[in-house]
């Protein structure tokens, strides 16, 4: 087990190069002069244009700057957006929020999408099941922006239940609703791989053991079928934190949270193409952590796994 | 018609429908049809059959014949669907279960009838371990506290011959050798101590060499507990040893019903004459061995009269016309053939 940890933990090392030097050499790619408009209607001066570059090493080719970038970045140092501003604070603001609108998003995914999967599951072609799937597919089609603007609107605006914006408290109450649109897409899924992993199991020799070993229906469902069902939907939410957090740009330009998407869509307008690279890098760190714990949490759920 | 079958197929032994008979649990003419998109077929068609506390009752047949689906329709394990009982009763303690509560049913369940799975790989549950699934009926069913229930645990794998039991109760099944796989699944079912153990084809997954010592441990077990016992299996060879008495199936009914002694010296049906002839024989070695020809029919769409006509080499006109019922043939023993006297008489 500590062999496998460190194994892969050595695994995460090239891939943390290879992702982030292609995020790099991408965001650096994007045509456009990051001095257009950094300097109200006039053209920068020459004077600050020659001293940004050379700060920034602006004309040294990308694997230069790349270097330059990771060896910063390794003592800590996320550099300065062209107003000096520390890319670390940006970070450590919008961070915790974008973090904290995921996991709301992340739990009203487990319970709702496995509570209906298991539902359904157990019960295939009744009345619950057809609406949890008419209403998944529902969710899977519909666009994020469209859930949003139309709950925000109908919750918020119309009968007036929540606030149409998160304050900058970020109160979990304020939390539930931009969770659930954060979320909506991949509810549907959990629900329907639930389900499935449900009904599959269901059938099952050792499931059909414990009902002959007269343990009541509670238990057979709660602990024999369910662990064994758990395994495919535990590495869909695993690896969905990352996927919320990336993409949860529409969820907080609708509901006005400053978080990383926020920051990154502005730092991508204004060619600040070191906080993208900032907070996208931390985004990989998020991924390749979270895919890990999956892993280990498979070892945990499934003993037949072995890791040596 | 099915009135005409049910007092057809009542069997030697066994008391009228519903009238207590004092034994320990009797089946009696239960149907059963699985109902799927092609077609009904008809899986159980009246079978009787029963078993007393300290003896073991072989049922014999070919896959197909129904009697697994006898004994899920026992356990109340059948899957519904496609499974449906249409009709019979099975009688514990002379109370029909099909006509319990669930929860009813539920106490009976490894308490009064406890079942022993054939592929003992797939009956066990892969993620919790060998230990845990053995204290949980201890702890569910009994109360124990966690201590007390593995305790109980390791009793019960060493009652199974499962060398140093401490130290397997926290292993997982993949863990275990493929007999010691069925031992553990033996001790499960044994932990509530049981008054009718079902062993459906308990040893069919096992290599040959290990197949002998877990029928030993069943015997056994079953001789210490005075256990009513049902082992279901395609192997006459391994019926002889343990088996008081043996109930041929084909088709879903009882065709040939008597002690095992009887049934081995003069089997009163050609379908068993069959089976019994089918044993690779030592003594023929290098010839050809000896087979039923033919299937068994479909059961969506049995043959008129005696099911087993169309492969019985002994079939006159009026096998495919009349369906012979199960009838006493001398003493303690029935046959469902037209011509059961003629066998039983011959030299």
């Amino acid at each position: 087990m500590g062999r496998y940890l460190l194994r892969r933990l050595l695994q995460l090392v090239p891939v943390f190069i290879g992702t982030t030097f292609l995020i790099y050499a991408l965001v650096w790619a994007v045509p456009g002069d990051p001095f257009a408009g950094k300097c109200g209607e006039r053209r920068c001066p020459d004077q600050y244009i020659a001293f940004m570059t050379e700060k920034y090493h602006l004309d040294q080719n990308v694997f230069v700057q790349y270097a330059n970038y990771m060896k910063n970045l390794l003592q800590g140092d996320f550099g300065q957006t062209f107003s000096q501003r520390e890319i670390s604070d940006i970070i450590l603001t919008s961070y915790p929020n974008t973090l904290k609108l995921a996991l709301v998003a992340l739990t009203i995914e487990a319970v709702i999408g496995l509570g209906a999967g298991v539902l359904t599951g157990l019960r295939r072609n009744g009345f619950l099941d057809n609406l949890v799937l008419v209403s998944t597919l529902f969710l899977i089609a519909l666009p994020v922006f469209v859930v949003g603007f139309v709950l925000q609107w109908l919750l918020g605006v119309q009968w007036g239940i929540i606030k149409p914006t998160v304050s900058s408290e970020m109160r979990l109450s304020e939390l539930i609703v931009p969770g659930f649109v954060l979320g909506s897409a991949s509810v549907a899924y959990i629900a329907r791989v639930a389900r499935t992993s449900i009904a599959e199991n269901r059938r099952a020799d050792y499931v059909r053991t414990a009902i002959a070993k007269g343990l009541p229906m509670r238990r057979v469902v709660g602990v024999h079928l369910l662990r064994n069902s758990l395994i495919p939907v535990v590495t869909l939410l695993g690896t969905d934190l990352g996927a919320l957090m990336g993409g949860a740009i529409v969820t907080e330009g609708i509901f006005g949270i400053n978080g990383i998407g926020r920051q990154v869509f502005r730092a991508i307008v204004t060619k600040e193409s070191a906080t993208v690279v900032g907070i996208v890098v931390v985004l990989v760190l998020v991924y390749l952590v979270m895919n890990l714990l999956v892993d280990l949490l498979y070892a945990a759920l499934d003993p037949r796994i072995r890791y040596e | 018609m099915s009135d005409i079958l049910v007092s057809e197929q009542s069997a030697p032994g066994t008391g009228g429908s519903g009238r207590p008979s004092g034994r320990l649990l009797e089946v009696e003419d239960l149907r059963v049809e699985f109902r799927t998109r092609d077609g009904v077929a008809k899986v159980i068609n009246g079978v009787t059959y029963h078993v007393d506390a300290g003896e073991t009752l072989a049922v014999l047949g070919e896959s197909g014949s129904g009697k697994s689906v006898t004994a899920q329709t026992i356990m109340g394990i059948l899957d519904t669907p496609p499974g449906f009982v249409t009709g019979g009763q099975v009688r514990f303690h002379g109370k029909d279960m099909l006509r319990m509560s669930n929860e009813e049913r539920r106490r009976i369940r490894g308490e009064g009838i406890a079942m022993v799975f054939q592929d003992a790989l797939s009956a066990l549950n892969p993620v919790f371990t060998v230990g845990f699934q053995i204290a949980e009926q201890f702890r569910v069913r009994r109360g124990m506290g966690r201590t007390e229930a593995k305790k109980r645990a390791i009793e019960m794998l060493d009652q199974v011959k499962i060398p140093n039991a401490k130290g397997r109760f926290n292993n997982y099944p993949h863990q275990f050798s493929g007999g010691m796989r069925q031992r553990a699944m033996i001790a499960m079912s044994l932990a509530l101590d049981p008054e009718v153990l079902i062993a459906d084809e308990p040893t069919t997954a096992l290599d040959v060499t290990v197949q002998a010592q877990i029928m030993d441990l069943l015997a056994e077990l079953q001789r210490e507990r005075q256990m009513g016992m049902i082992l279901i299996t395609h192997d006459l060879g391994v019926v002889a040893d343990v088996a008081d008495r043996i109930a041929v199936m084909y088709a879903g009914r009882i065709v040939e019903e008597a002690d095992v002694f009887d049934l081995y010296a003069k089997p009163a049906h050609p379908y068993t004459i069959g089976l019994i002839d089918s044993i690779p024989r030592m003594d023929e070695k290098g010839q050809q061995l000896r087979t039923i020809k033919g299937l068994p029919p479909n059961l969506m769409n049995i043959p008129p009269g005696c099911p087993f006509n169309p492969r019985c080499p002994m079939a006159q006109p009026v096998c495919r016309e009349k369906l012979p019922p199960l009838l006493q043939v001398g003493t303690a023993r029935a046959s469902a053939c037209h011509f059961a006297e003629e066998l039983v008489n011959r030299d």
